[in-house]
């Protein structure tokens, strides 16, 4: 008895060491973003004085508004767009029996698997004579035609769905195409808010993408690239750079705070099982 | 018949996506290695390009460092990943709450969580150091120090080590009770069980996860990217004064010398080079992943 309540104990007092561990990180980031720019340059934890008006001090001095506009363009179409070519896809590699089946699929996860520098170069050069390097576009449009990561986890959760729900329709006279939006679609409702969360996440948090495309005008930038050169823009003012490192996080971790269950359920449908 | 047009249909937006963004780029990418290319003139050089690839310092530099990342980063991540969710499921209170507060760094945007990172293990201001020296022990220069900068990187990399946390919690939850229990009456202790039932149980997806794990450091590219920027100092951010690497070509990756020579120096024939290259590597590893599939699928 007193051996499993000394594991109990221990199994805790790791976990808890664990979370400060986790959270260290994000708390000394915000307690950092508070201070003043001489306090920001010393070791010391705790703010003297409670600089708010540094979140009003990194807005006057980059233009975040346009960044936060853009990277929310870029996230919420890409996203849309991703959506509706993305689950036809998945649909049929989950339910169609046709010639090329498991071909497709493997595919699918080829391209999911390579490394996107890999074709980088005859990419940028097919937007770069359509004269769209310099905006976000390239990274947008080609969303219109299917997004292998996304395809993967749509058809790893439509596999799921036992087949007797589409032939029930079926009897009822459903065709496909209703079948698929009456009736899938409502019951695949996790797993698109999950794919649906993924995507805006890489976007938001993608400066990959952005760095190759978005060119050298401020006015084109998203908040990572942004970010990644505020600090040489304001040398030494880790207080500023904190702010907007804080600020660039901030929406990540609410909407976490509300749709968790969607993406754990998400990150366990990338596990093979 | 009907079913395969039906089937193209609903396939084709992908389709075309895998024929104009895949098959058409892996083509030219072959093409555009034999060339000299700056994006204003074109000019054939046979294997020049890939012989200057054979005597290319920084690429082989890039190669060593992204290598050292495969070798020492992923299994870490890895086997800190299993450890804590191990401990998370073992626990019976409060389970939700830190596989919460674990989770959380996985999703933090990387450039602020790398930019976090520089500041937290700053040698002069950050906090890392303070409490280090406060202990007695000494603080190194974590990004500044070309002997700790990939271990900064590592230590990075194990904070947001809850994606493969959440993904490990989901298949030990679905080893069968029994076993334990049938294990326990065999008079197997903890430790015992952990290697004979569970490590058996759960290897496909230790394997999918260090497979996945070594593709993801093939392309890994925003973290030492951004740390190099912030702690060299770099004030230029997209021209062509910053060389990444920092401290040192101590951080330099692949993908970040593809970057350089195709879309910093524009010589895109020879990025086409060190694509190709990657593409081979990443090609092998894909393959490996690919079998896992088809056992899975074939389970099924």
């Amino acid at each position: 008895m007193t051996r499993t309540a000394l594991l109990w104990v221990a199994r805790h007092a790791l976990a808890i060491a664990l979370a400060l561990m986790f959270l260290g990180p994000l708390v000394f980031i915000a307690l950092t973003a508070l201070m003043s720019d001489r306090q920001a340059l010393t070791s010391d934890l705790w703010p003297h004085t409670w600089n708010w008006g540094n979140f009003a001090e990194i807005f006057a001095k980059a233009p975040l508004l346009t960044w936060i506009r853009n990277t929310l363009l870029y996230s919420l179409l890409a996203t849309a767009f991703m959506l509706v070519s993305s689950i036809p896809v998945a649909y049929a590699l989950a339910r169609f029996r046709f010639r090329g089946r498991r071909l497709a699929f493997l595919l699918v996860i080829t391209t999911m698997m390579l490394p996107p520098q890999v074709v980088a170069v005859p990419i940028y050069l097919i937007w770069a004579r359509f004269h769209l390097t310099g905006t976000l576009w390239p990274l947008i449009l080609p969303m219109l035609l299917g997004d292998a990561f996304s395809i993967f986890l749509l058809r790893q959760f439509l596999v799921t769905i036992p087949r007797d729900y589409s032939d029930a329709a079926k009897v009822d006279g459903c065709g496909e195409l209703r079948t698929l939006v009456r009736v899938i679609l409502p019951m695949a409702r996790p797993a698109i808010a999950a794919v649906a969360l993924f995507q805006f996440f890489y976007c938001w948090n993608d400066y990959y993408g952005p760095l190759l495309y978005a060119g050298t005008d401020l006015d084109n930038w998203t908040l990572s690239l942004g970010l990644a050169a505020f600090r040489s823009v304001h040398r030494v003012q880790w207080n500023l750079t904190m702010a907007a490192t804080l600020l660039a996080m901030a929406p990540v971790i609410v909407v976490f705070f509300f749709a968790q269950k969607v993406f754990i359920e998400g990150v366990k449908l990338t596990g093979v099982k | 018949m009907r079913g395969n047009l039906r089937a193209l249909l609903y396939l084709s937006p992908w389709l075309a996506g895998f024929a104009i963004f895949f098959v058409y780029p892996l083509v030219s990418t072959v093409y555009f290695s034999f060339q000299r290319y700056d994006l204003f003139t074109l000019e054939p050089v046979g294997l020049l390009n890939w012989e200057y690839f054979l005597k290319d310092q920084a690429a082989w530099t890039a190669i060593r460092n992204t290598l050292w990342l495969v070798v020492v980063m992923v299994p870490l991540r890895v086997l800190f990943g299993l450890g804590v969710a191990q401990l998370v499921t073992r626990l019976k209170a409060g389970v939700g709450v830190y596989r919460t507060i674990f989770y959380l760094p996985a999703l933090v945007p990387l450039v602020a969580g790398t930019l976090g990172f520089v500041f937290l293990l700053n040698p002069g201001t950050g906090p890392v150091q303070a409490i280090l020296s406060a202990v007695g022990l000494p603080a190194p220069d974590w990004f500044g120090d070309p002997a700790w900068s990939k271990w900064g990187l590592t230590l990075l990399g194990l904070w947001s080590v809850g994606d493969l946390m959440v993904i490990f919690m989901a298949a030990l939850l679905d080893v069968p009770k029994q076993l334990y229990e049938a294990a326990a009456i065999d008079g197997a202790n903890g430790w015992r069980q952990f290697t004979s039932i569970t490590l058996p149980v759960i290897r496909p997806v230790l394997m999918f996860a260090l497979v996945t794990g070594v593709i993801q450091t093939l392309q890994y590219f925003t973290q030492a990217e951004v740390t190099a920027r912030v702690a060299s100092g770099a004030t230029d951010s997209a021209g062509s004064v910053f060389t990444p690497g920092y401290p040192d070509q101590s951080t330099l990756t692949f993908p970040q010398w593809l970057f350089q020579q195709g879309f910093r120096d524009y010589a895109m024939g020879y990025a086409c080079v060190l694509a190709l290259v990657l593409f081979a590597v990443a090609m092998v590893f894909t393959l490996i992943l690919l079998r896992q599939f088809r056992f899975a699928e074939e389970e099924s």
